[in-house]
């Protein structure tokens, strides 16, 4: 079965702060999903599907669908794979909606990794892997810089080449009036900033925020009686990467599988892209992707961003025209989400108008979740303009 | 570069004993697959690669090479303060990589730098397998 034209996002909305001081992580999630069914034309009445992953307070969906009063729930799906979780629950949503499961699905995310400390260690097993890993001090931005150093071994990727996905992230920023960083960098502004694991530097890492988005997920027969403009939802795919018993390769992603998925299920390659959301927790998280889903060849995807590629509106691939998690938004450090927001923005022409593309029919989002330097789980989504 | 890493101890269980008991006697012990013959990191009862629950025990020989690493200015926990320090994957001769630190090391880090496995004891009757670089052969 191919979820190919057989659901639509209806509805998506980006909570417009950065800085949550004075709420609770569930009264984010209500706001969010209010905006994203008002931005539908719909009602928390007309949801039958509720999706959510680990940011989520309480007992999987339950105590969400609880507290938003979701009464006429009949799917639930609380995947947990971090950051692309948000880019699975559109596939697996999708795919209920074809086999008749549900009709109106609600996705939300929240977080407030700002404003509340973290919750306390939880009481569940501890993860196999961690006596091997954990004593060895890996953190996150560790991770992603022994990836970024094994793919500099390997091809000859420099940390300028890197620096220029930030350069570009900036440029887009700039236009869009939420974004936590605005103003436009430049390399040398990127490698002057404070190394924090070799060789990535503060330039190279993502934002962290508080905040959230939310969106609707629809058949379409719900659709053609909204009055907004929805997006076609084409293709999905996901994969996770792991570790090979031991034979670990840090050069590259699941995308390498759920890409070809989503582009086989769409009936599109991606010459055809017009728009592309890119992960971004790290800059060579970007660089990585954009070989791993055939946008270059593996390895010269250091060539091709340091080319302007990725600027909109005009470059080969413009991505990420929110400015990303890089500059603009990573509530919860789980950039899924906005991922699949600013991609919904570029299909509807309401992109920041410096940086929407002109005539986007055909969009990609991908999202990463765990770590690239370990294990981690890939999504990708092929969206397709509402006539498309 | 801090001379002295923390040491966090590991949390062990059934399946890890054998080997965390070996490292507190500087052993390094790594699974093999009795059915298909994979050299199986991190160690566990199944095999990964064909899904045998026959695995056997073997001492490495704690010889390997850097396959990547990074110099960490930012510790977290037990490694706040202890920057910057070495975290890296070394390629051991027998096949897997394995995540853990590169110590007694300066300028010489590189990819591809031969290293030698050391033990470094933790409060708790176990000891973390590091490594530095390898002695010249003899």
């Amino acid at each position: 079965m191919s979820i190919r034209g057989k659901a639509r996002i209806a509805g998506a909305y980006e909570h417009p702060d950065r800085k949550i001081p004075d709420k609770s992580v569930a009264q984010v999630h209500a706001e969010v999903a209010l905006g994203a069914l008002a931005d539908a034309g719909l009602t928390m009445s007309d949801v039958d599907a509720y999706f959510c992953s680990g940011d989520a307070p309480g007992f999987g969906p339950v105590s969400m669908a609880d507290y938003l009063g979701l009464k006429r729930l009949r799917y639930m799906d609380s995947t947990e794979t971090g950051g692309s979780s948000y880019l699975i629950h559109v596939g697996h949503a999708a795919a209920a909606i074809a086999e008749g499961k549900c009709r109106v699905a609600l996705i939300t995310l929240a977080g407030l990794p700002r404003s509340q400390r973290p919750p306390r260690a939880s009481a569940a097993p501890l993860a196999p892997e961690a006596a091997f890993e954990q004593p060895f001090g890996p953190t996150t931005v560790s991770m992603y810089a022994l990836a970024a150093r094994r793919h500099m071994h390997e091809y000859g990727t420099t940390s300028a080449q890197l620096a220029a996905i930030k350069v570009a992230a900036s440029q887009h920023a700039q236009y869009n009036q939420n974004a936590m960083l605005r103003t436009p960098v430049t390399v040398a502004e990127v490698l002057d900033s404070p190394m924090i694991s070799d060789p990535l530097h503060r330039l190279d890492c993502c934002v962290v925020s508080d905040g959230g988005g939310a969106l609707v997920v629809v058949a379409p027969e719900v659709a053609a009686s909204l009055p907004r403009q929805t997006v076609n939802v084409l293709g999905h795919g996901e994969s996770p990467k792991l570790t090979e018993g031991g034979r670990i390769d840090l050069t590259y992603t699941g995308a390498v599988w759920s890409g070809p998925r989503a582009f086989e299920e769409a009936g599109v390659t991606p010459g055809d892209i017009d728009y592309a959301s890119i992960y971004d927790s790290f800059t060579i998280t970007v660089l990585q992707t954009i070989e791993d889903l055939g946008f270059c060849e593996k390895g010269k995807g250091g060539a091709f961003v340091a080319d302007g590629s990725l600027l909109a509106p005009h470059g080969r691939l413009p991505f990420n025209t929110d400015g990303g998690g890089l500059c603009n938004n990573h509530p919860v450090n789980r950039g899924g989400m906005t991922k699949v927001i600013e991609a919904v923005r570029q299909l509807r022409g309401e992109a920041s108008v410096p940086v929407q593309v002109p005539d986007c029919e055909i969009a990609l989002a991908h999202g990463n979740g765990g770590s690239l330097g370990t294990r981690s789980a890939a999504a990708t989504l092929i969206l397709g303009r509402e006539d498309w | 570069m801090t001379a002295e890493l923390p040491a966090p101890a590991p949390s062990v269980n059934p399946e890890t004993r054998e080997f965390w008991a070996a490292t507190a006697r500087g052993r390094l012990l790594l699974k093999r697959c009795l059915d298909c013959g994979s050299v199986i990191w991190y160690p566990r009862a199944i095999c990964p690669e064909c899904a045998s629950l026959r695995t056997e025990w073997f001492e490495a020989s704690g010889r390997g090479r850097v396959y990547s690493y990074t110099l960490n200015h930012r510790g977290e926990g037990a490694y706040s303060g202890a920057e910057p320090y070495v975290l890296a994957y070394v390629e051991l001769d027998e096949g897997p990589r394995l995540m853990t630190n590169v110590v007694e090391v300066g300028a010489g880090l590189a990819v591809g730098l031969p290293v030698e496995v050391v033990f470094h004891d933790t409060a708790e009757g176990t000891a973390l397998p590091r490594f530095r670089p390898a002695a010249p052969a003899s």
